[in-house]
């Protein structure tokens, strides 16, 4: 049985190593001349056809390296072929489904060593069985993220086929790399996973653990080595004006954005990965009566939360980084994606960001139900609510309107008198800071619900912790306030920075503060299981507005490029080089977020299958047919 | 079907209405916002025999407020001077005569071509990168990717930025198209820009930088010796080694080192013999 699950594991290697074979096919073939490379002056000025020297059809570097050094080819319209429905569709489709199935892939092993390495510390066995659930539920996405690869890739040589040409052209043998470590992705991973009953205990767990580590470093070596073509794309480096090569391919790797896309991509997976095991948390609490499963697997969907909201937390500051980055590279780049076509999009972001929040938040409050410590926090939970509203509203008034000639005069402008500043980045950066302050919040009061604290110095620790969220609150509010509304741009943007580093305080010190106040506390009875189910439904809006969210940043990413394919080098000449309007996109994502959910709902059905066993027939045991 | 089956069928269903009705709610929201789509950039041919000065400042405009993308950051929101309110011939003889003005236009045609082709010359205060002290300008060279306007181009933005506020327009309009026609086309892609092997020695002469330095192939740059009567100083061989080895031997009054020498390793051997041919051909009009 195992062998042929091994069998199905392998299938989509063998469809991604015909993509590859067909990759190498449609690359223009580099001929070796026969001649030997000529190295003197002598030889080199020697005139075409003196002493029956034929005319190289390479340069001496081309036939050292064998690669042609290939400017960026410029296609015409009529170059891209055409399959009846639009090109452009087919590739978002299939790529946003290939990078969901990967970012999940990628993650999980990521936190299931560190809640194996936790089981080991601790030795509760629980640590252990959830840690290999998690993997049982990826083993399947693999699979199903090797085979939408394979089709990516196809597709794009299909499709795209000077673009795919020239990526090839400039990343060499670079491709072939990350080959190599989609295979040692592959053994790494099936091993880990299989030997888990193997190596469990003792020094063979050390065994397992160094497996999993090993694992974790080729996939995220694997990220990184993606993440250069689509940065390569966005900001292009170790290349001349023409998209001609003149740099090592590290040159060519490490653009301005390769690692702030490094970055928030990896802390972005982590997050997505967590939220999608919580809703397989919350689908198998549901569907079960048995409180033994009920607790198993509602401390299964409370720590999956909690990966994903306390990875998220840091995400907007990775963003903020990544898009300063931008602008340093390119201002009209960042315009475009913050204040020109693609602004709007941030509305849509807003929405997605506020949903997973306040579905986050929801949770907690409802799983402080847990325990009976809980009744001394409750009442603060209404003002939290109210803060997340007030700000999440904020977050998401547009600035400027697109109206009629009546309406403008009846509003007096384009914008509201009053809303239309709330509608510009610093009302904004006030309103994510407090969202995600107040987040922290909740979640500290969910982590303080069941401890009973013993240490001498409580009341110091309290007040600190207190004195600590109000100048962080304060200090949010006067720097978006006082430098976004009474200085210049230049400060505005700076504001942003001081907000940061006061919400970076509250999380930092609400951890160190806690772990120390802590320390010994008095553990108070927690019973597992007793949450209500509609607390569940918030584990499946977590993923769901994570997967349109990563769906959303991802178009706004690859958009940014406008009509070019390699921005400023290589330009996008096919039928669909324009931006959609944000309908069209908003339904391309929703496309691709409910396909993603039937793929997982079906994964979670054959990960489901492993635990059901068919009764042995009567016939079987000498009764009647 | 037992018990336990029809229970997980009535979880996946809930699951699925609650997770598609959520789907929903951010379809809708990003279908209830404008719907703007951001075409391509047109390229346009322009019948040069065509243009008035009117519609030349229209050309102008159209590209200032399109392919140019000037209007992204010039505009109300503070990103950059909000030219469309600011009257540019008074603003750029005031540029002119600021001691912190470092170019090299006299006239306000100059310096507004000038400070598209080359933004950092001259930063106005408070515009500059952040920690460059106003020393190094944000905005893209435009006739360089992604914005790559052409000559015409560039002299339309001109027009309009100096026709806007009644001003009298001091760029000619352009007669007919000058001897290198691609470059002069809007958005069309730089003369001589090859991706293989060149098939004729101004491509190659293109494709190399030649003309960034030389007096050559209609250049009249002095940066390298001028190439326009090479033809009479050397021969083949000396040319053929002038390239592949540029410091064997150095002309008077230039330095070694200023000329690339890995030539030899770039060029076919079809292109580097092009070059010598054309070259030993140029005589200066002997």
């Amino acid at each position: 049985m195992a062998d042929k699950r091994l069998l199905q594991g392998w299938l989509p290697l063998l469809w991604l190593l015909l993509a590859l074979a067909g990759v190498s096919l449609s690359l223009p073939s580099v001929a070796t001349a026969g001649d030997a490379p000529a190295s003197s002056v002598a030889d080199l000025i020697r005139p075409v056809d003196a002493g029956g020297v034929r005319p190289e059809l390479f340069t001496p570097d081309e036939r050292a390296t064998g690669r042609i050094l290939m400017a960026a080819p410029k296609p015409k319209r009529e170059d891209y072929p055409s399959i009846g429905i639009s090109s452009r569709s087919v590739v978002w489709v299939v790529a946003q489904m290939h990078l969901f199935f990967a970012a999940f892939v990628l993650a999980v092993p990521l936190f299931v060593l560190v809640i194996e390495w936790i089981g080991v510390r601790t030795g509760d066995p629980r640590y252990d069985d959830m840690a290999h659930e998690c993997m049982k539920i990826s083993m399947t996405a693999f699979s199903i993220t090797a085979i939408f690869g394979g089709t990516l890739a196809f597709l794009l040589f299909l499709l795209y086929p000077q673009l795919m040409g020239y990526l090839f052209n400039v990343f060499d043998r670079q491709v072939l790399v990350y080959a190599l470590l989609f295979f040692a992705e592959s053994a790494f991973l099936y091993t880990y996973y299989y030997s888990w009953y193997a190596l469990r205990y003792g020094d063979r767990k050390w065994l397992h653990l160094t497996l999993g580590l090993m694992l974790n470093a080729v996939g995220t070596t694997l990220l990184l080595v993606a993440n250069a073509w689509v940065t390569f794309m966005m900001a292009p480096s170790g290349v001349d004006e023409s998209g001609m090569v003149t740099g090592s391919i590290w040159e060519i790797m490490k653009g301005p954005l390769w690692n702030p896309i490094n970055l928030h991509r990896f802390i972005a997976n982590v997050a997505f990965g967590g939220a999608v095991i919580g809703a397989y948390a919350a689908y198998k609490f549901l569907s079960t009566q048995d409180s033994r499963l009920r607790a198993h697997y509602d401390w299964m969907g409370y720590t999956a939360n909690f990966i994903a909201i306390l990875s998220f937390l840091p995400l907007p500051f990775a963003g903020y980084w990544l898009m300063a980055e931008i602008y340093a590279y390119s201002q009209q780049m960042g315009i475009t994606a913050m204040g020109g076509i693609l602004a709007w999009l941030f509305i849509v972001q807003a929405v997605l960001i506020g949903t997973i929040l306040l579905a986050g938040n929801y949770y907690l409050w409802s799983g402080m139900s847990r325990t009976p410590g809980s009744k001394r926090y409750q009442w603060l939970i209404k003002y939290i609510a109210v803060v997340l509203v007030g700000s999440f509203l904020v977050w998401v008034t547009p600035h400027t309107l697109i109206l009629s000639a009546d309406e403008m005069k009846q509003l007096g402008g384009n914008s509201h008198k009053l809303l239309g500043p709330l509608g510009i980045m610093p009302a904004k950066n006030i309103a994510v800071n407090l969202m995600l302050i107040f987040t922290f919040l909740s979640f500290q009061l969910f982590r303080r619900s069941d401890k009973e604290v013993t240490v001498s110095w409580a009341g110091f620790g309290n007040a600190l912790m207190v004195s600590i969220y109000v100048v962080a609150v304060l200090n949010v509010i006067f720097a978006g306030v006082y430098y976004g509304y009474f200085t210049n741009t230049v400060y505005k943007v700076g504001s942003s920075v001081m907000q940061v580093a006061s919400t970076l305080t509250v999380i930092i010190a609400g951890v160190v503060i806690d772990s120390l106040m802590f320390r010994g506390a008095r553990q108070l009875p927690t019973t597992w299981g007793q949450v209500s189910n509609r607390a569940q439904y918030a584990l499946f809006a977590l993923p769901i507005a994570f997967t349109w969210l990563m769906a959303l940043m991802g178009y706004v990413r690859s958009s940014v490029r406008t009509h070019w394919h390699v921005y400023t080098v290589m330009k996008d000449n096919s039928p669909d080089n324009y931006i959609p309007t944000i309908g069209h996109a908003g339904n391309m994502m929703t496309i691709v977020t409910v396909l993603f959910l039937l793929f997982v709902l079906f994964i979670f059905w054959v990960a489901s299958l492993a635990d059901r066993k068919q009764p042995r027939p009567a016939f079987l045991d000498g009764g009647a047919s | 079907m037992t018990g336990a089956d029809r229970q997980r069928g009535s979880v996946l269903g809930k699951v699925l209405l609650f997770s598609l009705s959520l789907t929903l709610v951010f379809t809708l929201v990003a279908n209830l916002l404008p719907q703007v789509e951001g075409e391509a950039p047109v390229e346009k041919e322009i019948d040069l025999g065509e243009l008035t000065m009117d519609s030349f400042v229209a050309l102008g405009e159209s590209i200032f407020k399109g392919k140019g993308t000037c209007t992204l950051c010039h505009n109300s929101m503070g990103r950059a001077p909000d030219i469309l309110v600011m009257n540019m011939v008074e603003i750029a003889r005031e540029r002119l005569a600021d001691p912190r003005y470092r170019g090299k236009a006299a006239t306000v045609e100059e310096y507004l071509h000038e400070s598209m082709v080359d933004p950092s010359i001259y930063v106005v205060k408070g515009y500059g990168k952040k920690g460059s002290n106003d020393t190094v300008s944000p905005m893209p060279v435009v006739d360089k990717p992604p914005i790559q306007l052409s000559e015409v181009e560039m002299n339309a933005v001109i027009a309009f930025l100096e026709a806007k506020d009644g001003n009298e327009v001091g760029v000619p309009l352009p007669e007919g198209l000058p001897e290198n026609a691609d470059a002069a086309k809007p958005g069309g892609e730089p003369a001589g820009a090859v991706d293989g092997p060149a098939s004729t020695p101004e491509q190659a002469l293109n494709k190399y930088g030649c003309t960034a330095c030389h007096a050559i192939a209609g250049s009249l740059a002095s940066l390298g010796p001028d190439l326009q009567s090479v033809g009479a100083r050397l021969d083949a061989a000396s040319i053929r080694q002038s390239i592949i080895d540029p410091d064997a031997v150095v002309a008077d009054g230039y330095d070694a080192g200023l000329m690339p020498g890995d030539f030899a390793n770039k060029m076919t051997v079809s292109e580097l013999e092009m070059i010598v041919e054309y070259l030993s051909a140029q005589k200066g009009g002997q």
